[in-house]
């Protein structure tokens, strides 16, 4: 087995337990530490339904970007949908057959990871640009772009310009499936994107990528306002009844 | 108009983004609490001898205790949403008054002790070490926010500032550092039961000379019940009612609702306080204590219902956490939502034609609402979202003939906080409070010019107050700012139906 194919394997494997344990372990923090008050940023809905669709709007359209910065929104878009349409044409190398809806996806795939760069190079124009954001940044939200932008154009180099054998990557990637390992094809883009996408992977825990699983638990977002009608109670607060109340 | 040692922001034909000024406000501080202020509420004097550890061990107790502040520091992405929304930032150019910039003062501090990036990479990330500049930092910009919340509409994850900002106040009084206007006040209401300090007998002769001063204008005997058992409701109004102007006009125009409605009601000397400025500290505990308060009085006087004053942050805290704190309100009439504004009050009245207005009375205003920001983005009124915006102008344009809301981007959800919330409606403040009322000024200046507008009604205490003396910095009268049940107190006929 080449020396590179068990680096990356390895690589690959230590990333995806770091992201995925890393990632459970904010979740579970958040789910179980406990929101006292009732906070929903008002007017918030008055079901948990409406709620869900607050959230899910939220999620899938950015509506509060939108309210606030029609450029910041577009970039931002533009980033988000083109990295999703990429893992989802990405989806190939993990499963075979094919699900019939990945195949459908694949000639628009391409489109996403250009209009992913031009998403990132915007939100990048952004940050070096206007002096406020410019005063809000920090080296790592500069890297945290680099990486996503050095990701992109990896990946659309290895389309055009130095076309990996995808077969044999896909036996790669399968082997790691199934603990049955395959070389991994010897190609310098190509290590430099599974790199970069291991970095990804293991800083996401430990950074501000913690906004994609945030959006879920921020109370503001996520309260029904029905504080009048339902007694709202923590644990902690809790305790606090009965000892020395005058009432 | 006092003489002022800053320069009055210029109001424009638009709202413009200012350009970035460092600093410009870093000397902008409240007094701090003297060390009996302190003690009163079970905070430590002074500055603690081990502040930062101190400090840093609060942070791990509110960590543990607040989901908003764990999600809210974690999930920041600097977009910079926030970053041209607040009218502090607005008015005074000052890159901390960015709502991200404020966060980051407390948020390089959770980086450094609660996060792996943080530990190992500070400057990477912007996470720094607790020390007395950032001491200062904290003290001085955390008391520049109106925890108004307006940033949260526009953050992509809710991240709200006042969460924030109310934490590190938190923080601030648990090493010794507190807010002289706040910790004072809540001192009072403790002992006294209103911000004010109003004992029992003073309050029962101003009440008094209220009757007698109705009396004298309308023939009519309104009475301003007080510490009557067995009345159908208490009302709770902020004590500025009982003295301020336009508070006063505003808590006739409630006794006159009443009395026209034929509902018996009673103030309480007990609790004769909405306000609740334990919010603005972030105190669960302190504002537990002020809401039980309530819930005593209205258990001792036999109520069946509870109605809150035209006050702000008394609302967000009435309706969104009294269930919370002082619950269950199970003694009283379940046909009725406890609490209930007194918007909601008078709307249905007048909904169901019990009283009945004369909007010709008010002809010579030509008025414009401002919302306030705690009503707005903190609370309900009626039983549809958004009815915090749509009752109170249903009981102006119910009361006046002439109303014209202000742009949309300054109204509803988006409104501009008047810039002396949140607990920072204190003089040695004023440059603060007349610079963030930049942004709602400008919105006046429009509707000024554009409809002719003479007035602008508020249903919150502190909006008036503050409007009362920032108005003039302006150019506009002091009397601009009137309550809505002014409005309401000037239309309605009294003796028609009872």
């Amino acid at each position: 087995m080449p020396i590179m194919t068990v680096i990356y394997a390895l690589l690959l494997y230590g990333a995806a337990a770091v992201f995925v344990l890393g990632v459970s372990y904010r979740v579970i923090t958040y789910a179980r530490t406990p929101a006292p008050l009732k906070i929903p940023t008002m007017p918030a809905p008055v079901t948990r339904t409406g709620v869900a669709f607050r959230v899910a709007r939220e999620v899938a359209l950015f509506e509060s970007l939108f309210k606030s910065s029609k450029w910041t929104w577009i970039f931002a878009v533009m980033f988000h949908l083109g990295l999703l349409l990429e893992v989802v044409r990405h989806l190939r190398y993990f499963i075979q057959p094919i699900w019939f809806w990945v195949v459908l996806v694949q000639p628009f795939g391409v489109y996403g990871g250009m209009v992913m760069v031009v998403g990132l190079l915007g939100l990048l124009g952004r940050r070096l640009l206007i002096a406020r954001v410019r005063y809000i940044s920090q080296p790592s939200d500069y890297l945290m772009l680099l990486l996503l932008l050095g990701i992109g154009l990896s990946g659309l180099a290895i389309k055009f310009l130095d076309h990996t054998d995808i077969v044999s990557l896909k036996a790669f990637v399968l082997g790691l499936l199934y603990f049955d390992w395959q070389p991994l094809p010897d190609s310098p883009l190509l290590l430099a994107h599974l790199s970069m996408v291991a970095a990804l992977l293991i800083v996401f825990p430990f950074s501000k990528l913690l906004h994609a699983p945030g959006v879920f638990f921020s109370p503001t977002r996520n309260q029904v306002d029905d504080a009048r009608e339902r007694r709202h109670l923590a644990p902690w607060a809790a305790q606090l009844e009965g000892a020395g109340d005058e009432v | 108009m006092a003489k002022v040692d800053f320069k009055v922001p210029a109001v424009g034909e638009y709202l413009e983004i200012p350009d970035l000024q460092p600093g410009v406000m870093a000397k902008s501080a409240p007094f701090k609490a003297a060390p009996r202020h302190q003690q009163a509420l079970g905070f430590p004097g002074e500055l603690v001898e081990n502040w930062e550890e101190r400090a840093v061990a609060k942070l791990a107790e509110l960590l543990s205790k607040y989901r908003s502040l764990r999600v809210h520091l974690d999930a920041c992405v600097k977009c910079g949403s926030c970053a041209d929304k607040c009218q502090y930032f607005l008015g005074t150019g000052d890159p901390k008054n960015m709502p991200v910039a404020r966060q980051d003062l407390l948020r390089s501090i959770y980086r450094r002790h609660f996060t792996l990036a943080g530990k190992l990479f500070p400057r990477l990330v912007g996470a720094r070490d607790l020390d007395a500049s950032v001491l200062e930092e904290w003290y001085s910009y955390f008391h520049q926010c109106s925890q108004c919340r307006r940033c949260s509409v526009f953050c992509p994850y809710g991240i709200d500032t006042a969460e924030i900002s109310m934490a590190a106040r938190e923080i601030l009084d648990e090493i010794g550092v507190g807010q002289k206007y706040c910790n004072e006040i809540l001192g009072k209401v403790h002992t006294i039961g209103n911000n004010l300090g109003l004992p029992a007998p003073a309050l029962a002769n101003t009440l008094e000379g209220l009757e007698e001063d109705v009396k004298e204008d309308t023939g009519v005997d309104v009475r301003f019940p007080l510490d009557v058992q067995g009345a159908e409701v208490l009302l709770i109004p902020p004590s500025a009612d009982f003295f301020a102007e336009p508070h006063i006009d505003g808590l006739i125009g409630y006794a006159k609702v009443f009395h026209q409605a034929g509902i018996s009601w009673t103030l309480s000397s007990y609790a004769s306080e909405a306000a609740n400025f334990a919010l603005f500290i972030g105190n669960y505990e302190q504002m537990r204590k002020v809401a039980l308060r309530i819930r005593k009085a209205a258990i001792d006087l036999k109520v069946k219902r509870i109605v809150v004053g035209e006050c702000g942050h008394a609302w967000r805290v009435a309706y969104s956490f009294w269930n919370t704190l002082a619950g269950p309100f199970d003694f009283l009439d379940p046909r009725y939502p406890v609490p209930q504004h007194i918007i909601e009050f008078t709307h249905e009245l007048i909904e169901r034609g019990a009283i009945k207005l004369d909007k010709e009375a008010n002809d010579h205003m030509r008025v414009t609402f401002h919302d306030s920001c705690n009503v707005a983005r903190a609370t309900r009124m009626g039983a549809r979202p958004g009815g915090q915006f749509v009752l109170p102008r249903e009981v102006i344009k119910a009361s006046c003939n002439h109303f014209f809301d202000m742009a949309p981007e300054t109204i509803g959800e988006k409104t501009f906080c008047c810039g002396g919330g949140g607990g920072l409606l204190t003089d040695e403040l004023l440059e603060l409070r007349v610079k963030g009322a930049l942004p709602r000024m400008q919105a006046l200046r429009e509707v000024q010019k554009e409809h002719g507008v003479t007035h602008m009604a508020a249903i919150c205490a502190i909006c008036k107050s503050q409007f009362s003396m920032v108005l003039p910095y302006y150019e506009f009268p002091m009397e601009t700012i009137v309550s809505v049940h002014q409005l309401v107190s000037n239309a309605i006929q009294l003796g028609t139906n009872s």
